[in-house]
């Protein structure tokens, strides 16, 4: 086996070693009664080949080679080749966590810069290492929210993706966390006001997205006042990292819970992504996951460490701010090349591609004889069309010339849409205009 | 190290100085030195209810956390906020580096606590 | 160098590099767009108030600047393609180069979670055949691969628990938790809404039958059980311990993250697990990435099956793979979409290479590399329980703490000599605790090399102990002010900041 370093005499030398007869000996203590008394009903070993082919089979199943209209938390935006010539970089990925930071700077000063790129972004004041995704960061700012005022009731935007919402509940539901809806007004936004309404004496926080599902722009700033003068929190949860290009950063926000996967990171089928929490600095005894902070070692040199540790599960325990431990480090050194490929500049660029890419979307999308909903308020790259075709036969017929159609479920997901057929498309700047041309008129032409 | 005659001791290694009906709190020196340097120190809000033997916060070094028990039952009125950006007072002189002060329920009850010989002792039967 | 006993690791130039921050300058550029094929817009027009003003302090360089940045801060980390980890419990075997390939097939790697079903039939193939795989190397029914790791898979599984007892009519109020646990479990238990109670280990580092007898009763809802423990020994009344729980209605939780001893040679299911995890970043060789991704697979027996994360992959009646969303029972989702998906096609590709012989093999050698070492320095440093280790071995500063010298600070040394540190102060159970988990992936020679240097730190313990209490000597920065990086954190760059070079 060729993962196996060991020749059939080095075996038998440490055998002799250790002194005993056969490696039998060494599972003793499992009892027999215990003990499997079979082979793995397993496929016999694979070749590398025929793991390369058998791989590749699977990979023709799916196909290939779609113009990709589909966002919904997870966008398709073009990677920079240097991202994986970088990551699979053997010091980088087959690296262990830097608990040991002498050797182990290289993880942390890439840790380092990317909590300071977040937090350029977000206009937060600290960020941590990562978390699992968008869905969980933002339950686990929901979380720490509860923890900073004691309260445990939370008002979440029906605009919040569907799933992360789901994912919240799941988690709410132990730890006597009260959730209450609001739903959003005919811009698609929330209706700061109606958040005011809904926000009681026990409220720990608001969760809303920026931009929400539907890809409109919330008015943070005016949600933040409401959310405040009633002492709650704003957490602001982004699904769509690019668009911090683009778009006012939301400083007035508690807490951001950001989904980087925009950032570099493959779509790879919903994951692996990376989430990260980011808040104002006096919170930062109550944030989940690693920070990285930056200190001298006795001879006066910069260097990078772990810190505030105690907060963690390895030292706290039962009373830690979260049970996290393998994060999303990897997926987060993507988005840290990305966003340095790009940098100030590039960021803006992008966003830009994707806000014309769009607004020309609309507006063909409108021609050819759609409804472009929420009209009333700025969007980045995403929109609710509702047609008179049933989206997923237009989809099927966009699937002929290899484009992937809008979201079609949106009815199970927000049956307040009402009667007709809905879904939510997404042009990044991989979308090409003939793309957009052909989507436009299969859309017209669909009956 | 010599533990001040005029305080009162707890097996968790916290002192108590009564004056009147208040009582000054902190950790020992023993403690500190355990603890080695101390980052952080989580203490209550005045108006807080304190119960002897509960925990009132907690005290951090770079690897561990502690809990902070109560010597006596009471309603904090002040807290050292000096601790928050200063922990370092506490390693620098446990004794007076004073965590919260107590009005006490009950400042007879501090009697049944050990004396500074008493702490000595206790602490040579732990082999500290 | 300091001494020349050292075989494995020299000192070599190695590069400087400041932050990215510090060699940004406006106008250094990186990326290319290709130009526009639809109207330009004026992004301040078209979202008024909500137009960002600019980017503050995002870096500007060029292409050769981060290509260097990046390699040259490579340079300064260990990796388990540079040697051996030996840290306990973590599991740092290879990462297959094959797995790295398999899972950058563009039609993987590209797939969108919600493309049709139609399209998605190679993706759903890949996480029913890992799920089968799994189901079988672990003896259980059913299995969820939503969790994104090891911690969330025990979230995942507790919930599970809770769910059942729930649909039982009393959700239960008590987790035990052994003290040789780690401390996600008690994390865990807390979130899922329960209170911790601890189970004294008995002399042998094994759960104490007796103890356990004691404290259970009707508010017990689980025992979380790592096995092999975290003493690398087997916890060889297992059966009892689950027949012992499911008397009283309570069910056994396992943490999977020692599975490397088991695989091929014993099956969880088969011995009284009802729910347990996978760590696929441990026993099934996809990469740590510095700290993450991973994956935590839950894997639980029929009763659980209903309470399991939604979509669950089903094969319809033309055979063609798909998603159930229609699952009234779940506990509803841990995470958005199915899973890190990347990270099982890693894990499938491993499982396929092996076989069931490979597989088989690799326990062995796993176990084999423990006891070798174990033998190997049994004498030189305390071993504080005598039971049989598996594939890993837990030994105490105990001998050279009398000169002042404590486990951190012989894993430090460790460095010097070539390897990574062992799992320092862990489990809690054992004091000065150095926890060594080899692998299967480590050559003799490589063992030898790492028996040579802690026998030589021991030396050094010894007649120089000042030696090993103040390593590392021979990395670019020695030990850091951890301290006032605690009291005073900084943790992101500041601009107007000193430009300080790394290398001052």
């Amino acid at each position: 086996m060729r993962y196996l370093p060991k020749s059939p005499s080095d075996r038998a030398a440490m055998l002799q070693e250790i002194g005993v007869r056969s490696v039998a000996d060494l599972f003793s203590q499992i009892p027999p009664t215990a003990r499997l008394q079979r082979d793995l009903n397993l496929p016999p070993a694979k070749s590398e080949a025929e793991i390369v082919e058998w791989f590749r089979q699977r990979a023709l199943e799916n196909g290939n080679h779609y113009t990709v209209c589909l966002g919904a938390g997870a966008y398709h935006h073009y990677r920079p080749v240097i991202i994986d010539s970088l990551i699979s970089r053997g010091e980088f990925f087959t690296a262990y966590t830097p608990y040991q930071p002498e050797i182990s700077q290289g993880t942390l000063q890439a840790i380092f810069e990317f909590q300071t790129m977040i937090c350029e972004l977000t206009g937060m004041e600290v960020a941590n290492a990562s978390m699992y995704d968008g869905s969980t960061a933002a339950t686990e700012a929901v979380l720490m929210a509860r923890r900073i005022t004691g309260r445990d009731g939370v008002v979440v935007a029906r605009s919040v993706h569907p799933e992360y919402r789901e994912v919240l509940r799941a988690y709410a539901k132990n730890q006597g966390v009260s959730i209450a809806e609001c739903g959003f007004g005919q811009n698609g936004r929330v209706d700061p006001a109606a958040i005011g309404q809904a926000i009681t004496g026990a409220t720990a926080c608001v969760l809303i997205q920026s931009p929400n599902f539907f890809g409109t722009v919330e008015d943070v700033e005016a949600m933040a006042e409401v959310v405040h003068k009633k002492g709650a929190l704003l957490v602001v949860a982004v699904a769509e990292a690019v668009s911090l290009g683009a778009l006012r950063p939301p400083v007035e926000a508690d807490i951001v819970a950001l989904e980087a996967q925009a950032f570099g990171v493959p779509l790879g089928y919903g994951g692996p992504y990376a989430g990260v929490v980011a808040t104002k600095e006096k919170f930062v005894r109550q944030m989940p996951g690693r920070l990285v902070g930056e200190t001298r070692d006795k001879q006066g040199r910069r260097g990078f460490v772990l810190t505030l540790a105690t907060r963690e599960q390895h030292i706290r325990r039962e009373k830690a701010t979260s049970n996290i431990c393998t994060n999303q480090a990897l997926i987060a050194l993507m988005a840290t090349v990305f966003m340095i490929v790009y940098g100030k500049e590039g960021l803006k660029e992008l966003a830009r591609h994707n806000l014309a890419k769009t607004a020309y979307a609309v507006e063909r999308f409108r021609k050819a004889g759609a409804t472009v909903l929420f009209e009333g308020a700025p969007r980045f790259n995403e929109f609710v069309v509702q047609t008179k075709a049933d989206p997923y036969r237009i989809n099927d017929r966009l699937l002929e010339s290899h484009i992937l159609g809008g979201f079609p479920v949106l009815k199970k997901f927000y049956p307040e849409l009402g009667a007709g057929h809905f879904a939510l498309w997404c042009c990044t700047e991989l979308v090409s205009r003939e793309a957009i041309d052909y989507a436009a008129e299969t859309i017209r032409t669909t009956a | 190290m010599a533990y001040p005659n005029e305080y009162k001791y707890t097996k968790e290694h916290e002192w108590i100085k009564v004056e009147g009906k208040l009582g000054i709190v902190g950790i020992t020196h023993h403690a500190q030195e355990a603890l080695g340097d101390i980052v952080f120190v989580e203490l209550p809000k005045v108006g807080a209810e304190i119960q002897a033997g509960k925990t009132f916060g907690t005290v951090e070094s770079v690897k561990a956390v502690s809990d902070l028990y109560a010597p006596a039952s009471g309603v904090v009125t002040e807290v050292n906020t000096e601790l928050t950006t200063a922990p370092e007072k506490i390693n620098q002189d446990a004794h007076q580096a004073w965590m919260i002060k107590v009005q006490l329920k009950n400042p007879a009850d501090v009697n049944a606590l050990l004396s500074a010989a008493d702490y000595e002792k206790f602490l040579q039967e732990e082999g500290a | 160098m300091k001494t020349d006993k050292i075989r494995k690791a020299t000192l070599h130039v190695n590069q400087n590099e400041g932050l990215i921050f510090e060699k940004s300058s406006p106008g250094k550029k990186a990326y290319s767009l290709p130009p526009l094929d639809v109207p330009e817009v004026d992004a301040a027009r078209l979202l008024g108030p909500q137009a960002r003003q600019d980017l503050g302090h995002m870096p500007e360089v060029s292409e050769i600047e981060i290509i260097r940045h990046f390699t040259r801060l490579s340079t300064w980390n260990y990796g388990v393609d540079t040697g051996m980890y030996p840290l306990g419990s973590c599991t740092m075997k290879y990462n297959p180069r094959v797995n790295e390939f398999v899972a950058r097939l563009p039609e993987l790697a590209e797939a969108h979670p919600y493309q049709p079903e139609k399209l998605s039939q190679g993706t759903l193939r890949i996480m029913q055949t890992l799920s089968d795989c799994l189901l079988e190397i672990c003896g259980m029914d059913a299995v969820t691969l939503q969790p994104a790791a090891g911690a969330h898979g025990e979230l995942t599984g507790i919930l599970l628990v809770r769910a059942w007892l729930q649909s039982q009519g009393n959700p239960r109020k008590k987790i035990l938790i052994p003290d040789s646990a780690h401390g996600t479990n008690p994390a865990t238990a807390a979130i899922a809404g329960y209170e911790i109670e601890h189970l004294k280990s008995n002399a042998l580092g094994m759960v104490d039958l007796d103890a356990l007898r004691a404290q259970l009763n009707e508010d017990v809802a689980a025992l979380m059980l790592t096995n092999p423990n975290t003493l690398g020994v087997f916890e060889g009344e297992i059966n009892r311990i689950a027949g012992m729980l499911h008397e009283k209605g309570a069910l056994l939780y396992m943490d999977g993250a020692n599975m490397n001893a088991l695989v091929g040679k014993t099956r969880p299911g088969d011995n009284g697990v009802d729910v347990m995890h996978l760590n696929l970043h441990k026993t099934f060789s996809t990469p740590h990435g510095g700290g993450g991704p991973g994956a935590g697979p839950v894997l639980c027996k029929k009763i659980l099956e209903p309470f399991l994360p939604t979509p669950v992959i089903e094969i319809a009646g033309d055979g063609k793979f798909r998603l159930n969303y229609d699952r009234p029972q779940s506990i509803g989702r841990v995470r958005a979409f199915y899973g890190n998906f990347g990270m099982l096609v890693r894990a499938l590709a491993y499982i396929l290479a092996n076989g069931p012989d490979g597989l088989r093999q690799t326990t062995e050698d796993a176990v084999l590399g423990a006891n070798y070492l174990r033998k190997r320095l049994e004498g030189v440093y305390d071993l504080p329980y005598k039971t049989p280790s598996m594939h890993e071995v837990v030994f105490s500063d105990r001998l050279q703490a009398a000169k002042g010298v404590k486990t951190g600070d012989i894993g430090k040394r460790l460095i010097d000599y070539g390897f990574y540190a062992y799992t320092v102060s862990f489990p809690l159970i054992v004091h000065g605790a150095m926890m060594i988990e080899p692998t299967e992936s480590e050559s003799k020679e490589e063992l030898d090399l790492f028996v040579e240097a802690l026998r030589s730190i021991a030396e050094e313990c010894e007649q120089t102990p000042e030696l090993v209490t103040n390593a590392p000597h021979h990395t670019r920065i020695s030990r850091l002010d951890e301290v006032t990086a605690a009291r005073k954190p900084v943790l992101r760059w500041k601009p107007g900041e000193q430009a300080r070079s790394a290398a001052e």
